[in-house]
């Protein structure tokens, strides 16, 4: 049918005017909130699930919030000695189970409020109540009465007993006493852990009375967070940023030398790598395996040990794995060095035992080194000659490419030195850890971060029924040794106790320890006032740019042979109020 | 073709003579001829059906070349770049215990081999001894050859691809042509159940049924044979149907009232005749141009899953697991050339000869093309 | 017309209950919450986070609850307890998808409002590369056809799906990024930053418009009033660009629907390789992680659009086409 001219020109025209219409909104839309630069980005791997203290559990969680809190103690960046934070000074008693804190009188919140003993009275008493549901309430449970508040709870999830049994409580706004169930020598690291860092009352009661049905998000909106920390949060979006600008009410801003600092959420390494390598961030936190042969040359990267274990755990309810001397088979064939050495290639320690070396005054039991003969002869002993009638062994493993090829190493070894057939098994993330959970696999991977410099925080995985352990394995000797370490105030006999505790465990072989970690961080040439460490914490609060004469003093320090690259960062380095004053006196 | 064209315009005197002359000499060929005749003048689709033929054979006899194992690790090496070195007399030997090859040490260099697999590889030792190529395009990361993985990767996507697109077709065929025979409300309704599942983002469905396959996996390997490529392929299939079954609908219906089909049944053809002469190879015709392009976007899709980790499980490669790790080979630090550049020539020939193969046929099959050149 | 919408509704209503349903179901059925972490957690800490997103409900009234328009939550239905202020409406039919749990300081409509117009910028962007490519493309081995030229043509479009995206991603970035500095590596605000994603996004669509235009172009020219306008004497390049384009681009036309919904999943690797904080991520992301509140928002956002898409292309099509008619659809 015809078209008179006109009606058509008009449809093509209400057409192109539509379309039109739409870009440029959608334009407008998206550039909105264009930022300026920041003076210092990083990578922090993932976006965060929470910015609430509380709540978290995880690493990249852990590198915001302590650039956005302060706990009662802080942490020396190199050595992680716990300095005073929050707390001016504080004392414990003879028996070590009293803990007595002092706050520091120019403490404020970043509305302006003082911070006092109150706010983390409730801040504990937040934490430690089931209804906030916080993963890593048990850090807390060396606090007298704090285990039973937070198990202990009615059909409805309430808890049943009164706060008025957990041993904390304050004695005037300056002053904070936690009583603990027994001593607990690392008690004052812990305090300085992420999960612990302060909330502000003031903040979330008043989220609760202006959003009754949303508080629970609207009170970390970056327009209403409070926090105490060295920032404060400016802005954020989701799989993008988060940005960091100085909060100038923190007690110490005078040594904070950073205005601004971006974190992104680049989760693809080869994109972080080529972000870093165009400028567009000058810390990564890690690296693919493909390019550390290149990175190891470069002045950027410098791995050092990290308080992590990768290791297999073995299902000891399932037979033949019930039986010790094939897992100690299976540990005898593991090519550890080839791993670590040929796949890892990053400086990675093969590891004959759980806990990582690094722990003051600790030696780690070891199990034995590779061993093809015995490991032959015990396969023999456990009643498969050569493999013959060995079930095939399926590795279990979270869906990730590293994982993969270390699994394939592990199975071609298995198969050429034991004469056993070996399966791999991917599964994704939830699904793995739902195996695990349920005990479903033969040898599944697993990987352990200690959350405090101490080896309890690895041994006590182990103990019969352990949330952690997976494994099915449970040794009474070791639970006494784990319970009687935990009750033991010297500190020798202690550490000995847990010993002897990993060289059962060495000997039962439950799990199969493969490397140990170490840092994987790219991180900038210029930054100041940034150190690797035994936990990979690092504290904004301190990193400052260096000029060129700082530059050029620190590169003159290298023992080898490191090729220089682009340092990033300004030319004339970027300093802290504090020693902007210091150097103009100089 | 403008020639042709023209005449069809101009139907007077002697040209009507011609045009019935014509239409007489095409009768005599059957539709498959005439379009074979055709698409054999289509020089750069008949080429990529030799092309591919050869690829196909190459993929089929994979353990019957000299190629080094696709899964032996050389961790020491890492990656090698392409080296000129003709080939050496270890056979697997990252693997062998002892000397002999035995049925065990084939299996532990590869992965479970069916039994016509394991002839060939027996075949292959007969012919060539422990002879092995070099590694004429170089290795990976964990120091795995390059042209065995591509040549062995190359087994599985096409496996994959045929397979998924095997299953798309039988429920697309069977749905569409039903829907399309129907006709009136029953095609009415069916194609909306098709739209109603075409609005649902099927990324999503495949990673819960991949993810779904992973809980049951051994009740589906002991009970019913699945093992999770096999699911993989029905998944995929069960996914690419839809379009499958659109157009075949279409062209059920187109058929069914057009002119011709009118005209036979005026001439007094039985509704079989008229079913098995005229609807079924016009309807193949189109189902064929349409596999040859689903076959690349399945192949693609695999590629797909293969970088969200949900594709074919290691030992096993596939070209997708290929590409994926290729992409970390691409870096300003050092460029791993030869990952990518022979992946993206194998896998980049193969797909345009299919597409070229998928037009050339489109243009041979169109009825509306027949008797013409 | 009207009648023709209404019907769209109904369908529309079917569909989304089925999307919903289905997703719902599915996702439930998988192994592996959303709580769940390598640690495990306290039981009395498990319960209250169950308790808090309703995880310990009955399926049925979980479903009721997320579906709307009633809040089934006890303190939001009658409006008393711990916190009067609870809404008497809730879930999808008031609009409301609920918090995420992956993100849990969002809610799922906070995180789509971010997203969503980023991957809807980055789309168009494709888009646009995509008709530029496919359809000049297009149109020079139509009228070329045979030729070395339609081969080179041809070639150069099937390139964008011979390979995938995350390959070609990769080489341009060598190339534009590290050999010639000419685009920056990845993120998302400028003009600049969107070219080369939009273009690897744009690739696949590119090579099947191409495909389209060459098809519906050849079909164009052999008919009727095009050999009639030749024949009045009108230059080539009239014929080709007022009358055998406008039929050519038709089947374009009607791709567009599709094309939109594959570029809104398909962006997804393009978005990770690029760093990208659109909606494609979520699309795996959220069912990788669990996350039930932020996969089904994303899923019925997929539908909703794919579904509105289609209707617009079919509005358009009468616009472009006068002989077809909306009744008949």
């Amino acid at each position: 049918m015809p078209t008179p001219y006109g009606a058509r020109q008009r449809r093509q025209g209400l057409a192109a005017v539509l379309v039109i219409g739409l870009f440029g909104g959608l334009l407008y839309l998206a550039s909105g909130a264009r930022l300026e630069p920041a003076d210092f980005t990083f990578n922090n791997g993932t976006e965060v699930s929470t910015l609430d203290p509380a709540t978290v559990t995880g690493v990249p969680e852990g590198r915001v919030l302590r650039a956005i809190f302060e706990g009662l103690v802080v942490k020396d960046p190199l050595t992680l000695a716990p300095e005073p934070g929050m707390a001016e000074s504080w004392e414990v008693s003879e028996d070590g189970l009293t803990y007595t804190f002092h706050m520091r009188e120019d403490a404020r919140w970043s509305d302006g409020h003082p911070v006092t003993s109150e706010d983390f009275l409730y801040t504990f008493e937040r934490f430690l109540n089931p209804r906030t549901a916080a993963y890593y309430a048990y850090q807390l449970w060396y606090v007298r009465g704090a285990r039973a508040y937070t198990k202990e709870v009615d059909a409805d999830g309430a808890p049943i007993n009164d706060f008025s049994t957990v041993g904390i409580h304050t004695e005037g706004p300056g002053t904070l006493v936690i009583e603990l169930e027994a001593p607990t020598p690392f008690f004052v690291d812990l305090v300085g852990f992420y999960p612990l860092f302060p909330v502000s009352r003031r903040n979330i009661e008043s989220a609760q009375e202006r959003w009754p049905d949303s508080w629970e998000i609207r009170w970390l909106r970056p327009e209403n967070i409070v926090t105490n920390g060295p920032y404060r949060v400016l802005h954020r979006r989701v799989n993008d940023r988060i940005r960091l600008v100085k909060n100038e009410t923190y007690w110490d801003a005078d040594n904070v030398a950073l205005g601004t600092i971006d974190v992104l959420a680049i989760e693809q390494d080869a994109t972080m790598l080529n972000v870093y390598l165009t400028g567009g961030a000058d810390l990564i936190d890690r690296v693919n395996t493909n390019v550390v042969r290149e990175m190891m040359e470069r002045e950027d990267f410098t791995p050092v040990p990290y308080l992590g274990t990768y290791f297999y755990r073995v299902n000891t309810t399932k037979p033949p794995y019930d039986d010790v001397r094939v897992r100690e088979a299976l540990s005898l064939t593991i090519p550890r060095a080839q791993i670590a050495v040929d796949i890892m290639k990053m400086g990675q320690v093969p590891a004959y035992g759980l806990v990582p070396p690094g722990m003051p005054g600790y030696t780690s039991a070891e199990c034995r080194k590779e061993d093809t003969e015995r490991a032959r002869a015990l396969m023999v002993e456990a009643g498969f000659p050569g493999g013959e009638g060995f079930p095939a062994i399926e590795i279990h493993y979270n869906t990730s490419e590293a994982h993969a090829q270390i699994a394939q190493v592990i199975a071609l070894a298995w198969q050429r030195d034991l004469g056993i057939r070996a399966k791999l098994r991917n599964e994704e993330w939830k699904v793995y850890l739902d195996t695990q959970n349920t005990l479903r696999f033969d040898v599944s991977r697993a990987a352990w971060i200690g959350d405090y410099v101490d080896p309890n925080t690895f041994s006590d995985m182990f103990v019969t029924g352990g949330e952690n352990n997976k494994t099915g394995w449970g040794h009474p000797e070791y639970d006494r040794l784990i319970s009687a370490a935990a009750a033991t105030v010297d500190p020798v006999t202690r550490l000995e106790q847990l010993r002897q505790a990993e060289e059962l465990l060495m000997k039962e072989l439950p799990i199969l320890p493969i490397y140990f970690y170490v840092t994987q961080n790219v991180v900038a040439p210029r930054l100041g006032g940034y150190y690797e460490n035994i936990q990979d914490e690092h504290f904004p609060k301190h990193w400052y740019w260096m000029d060129d004469d700082e530059l050029a003093a620190k590169r003159a320090t290298y023992t080898h042979g490191k090729n220089l690259v682009d340092p990033h960062g300004p030319a004339a380095g970027m300093y802290s109020p504090a020693e902007m004053r210091r150097r103009a006196q100089r | 073709m403008k020639e042709n064209a023209d005449k069809r315009w101009d139907l007077g005197g002697g040209d009507m003579e011609r045009l019935l002359a014509e239409a007489k000499a095409s009768k005599g060929e059957s539709l498959w001829n005439d379009s074979l005749r055709r698409l054999k003048v289509n020089k750069p689709a008949w080429w990529s059906l030799r092309f591919l033929g050869l690829f196909a054979l190459m993929s089929l006899l994979a353990p019957l070349l000299p190629l080094r194992s696709p899964v032996a690790v050389n961790t020491a090496s890492g990656a090698q770049a392409p080296a000129l070195v003709w080939g050496d007399g270890e056979y697997m030997a990252d693997v062998a215990i002892g000397d002999g090859i035995t049925e065990r040490n084939i299996q532990d260099s590869y992965w479970d081999l069916s039994a016509l697999d394991q002839t060939l590889v027996h075949a292959r030792v007969g012919i060539f001894g422990r002879w092995q190529t070099g590694h004429w395009l170089g290795t990976d990361h964990l120091g795995r050859d390059l042209l065995s993985r591509l040549v062995w990767g190359s087994r599985t996507s096409i496996l994959v691809a045929l397979a998924a697109t095997f299953c798309s077709l039988l429920i697309g065929v069977v749905y569409g042509a039903f829907s399309g025979l129907a006709g009136g409300r029953v095609d009415n309704l069916m194609m909306r159940v098709v739209d109603v599942l075409y609005s649902i983002p099927f990324i999503f469905v495949v990673i819960f049924l991949i993810t779904l396959i992973g809980d049951y996996r051994m009740l589906l390997e002991e009970k019913l044979g699945l093992d999770r490529e096999k699911v993989f392929y029905l998944v995929i299939g069960a996914i690419y149907w839809l379009t499958m079954a659109r157009v075949v609908r279409g062209q059920v219906l187109s058929l069914k009232n057009s002119e011709f089909i009118e005209a036979s049944r005026v001439l007094g053809a039985s509704t079989a005749r008229i079913l098995f002469q005229h609807i079924v190879p016009n309807v193949l015709s189109i189902v064929v141009v349409y596999l040859t392009l689903t076959i690349p976007s399945v192949m693609l899709f695999e590629a797909f899953l293969s970088f969200l980790g949900l594709g074919i499980e290691p030992p096993k490669v596939s070209w997708g697991t290929i590409a994926v790790e290729a992409t970390s080979a691409i870096n300003p630090l050092r460029l791993f050339w030869w990952m990518v550049v022979f992946l993206a020539m194998a896998m980049g020939s193969a797909l345009l000869a299919l597409n070229i193969l998928g037009d050339g046929l489109r243009d041979a099959l169109d009825p509306r093309m027949r008797g013409k050149d | 017309m009207t009648r023709f919408l209404l019907r769209r509704l109904l369908w529309f209503a079917i569909t989304m209950f089925v999307v919903m349903s289905v997703s719902f179901v599915l996702m439930r059925s998988v192994k592996g919450g959303p709580f769940d972490q390598d640690r495990n957690v306290e039981p009395a800490i498990e319960q209250n986070l169950k308790k808090k997103y309703h995880l310990d409900w009955p399926m049925w009234k979980q479903f009721l609850h997320y579906v709307g328009p009633l809040n089934l939550d006890e303190r939001g239905l009658f409006g008393e307890g711990e916190r009067s202020g609870e809404k008497k409406f809730g879930g999808v039919l008031a609009g409301d998808f609920g918090p995420s749990f992956r993100y849990r300081d969002y809610t799922v409509n906070d995180i789509i409002g971010q997203s969503l117009p980023i991957s809807a910028l980055l789309g168009i962007v494709a888009m646009m590369w995509a008709l530029a490519l496919g359809i000049s493309t297009g149109i020079a081995s139509a009228l070329r056809r045979g030729s070395g030229l339609d081969l080179a043509m041809r070639l150069a479009a099937t390139g964008g799906i011979a390979l995938p995206n995350f390959v070609i991603a990769g080489f341009l970035i060598v190339c534009f990024v590290f050999l010639i500095p000419l685009f920056p590596v990845a993120g998302w605000g400028s003009i600049r930053t969107m070219i080369l994603p939009g273009f690897c996004l744009g690739l696949v669509f590119a090579a099947y418009i191409s495909r389209l235009t060459r098809t519906g172009m050849l079909e164009a020219l052999s008919q009727e009033h095009i050999r009639t306008a030749h024949a009045k004497g009108l230059s080539p390049r009239t014929v080709v660009m007022r009358h055998a384009l406008k039929g050519g681009l038709l089947p374009v036309v009607s791709y567009l629907g599709p094309a939109t919904a594959g570029i809104l999943t398909g962006s997804l690797v393009i978005e990770r390789i690029f760093f990208i904080p659109g909606t494609g991520s979520h699309f795996v992301n959220s069912a990788i992680n669990r996350d039930y509140t932020l996969a089904m928002g994303v899923t019925i956002l997929y539908t909703v659009l794919v579904y509105s898409l289609n209707l617009v292309v079919d509005l358009i099509y009468t616009l472009l086409d006068p002989r077809i008619s909306l009744e008949d659809g």
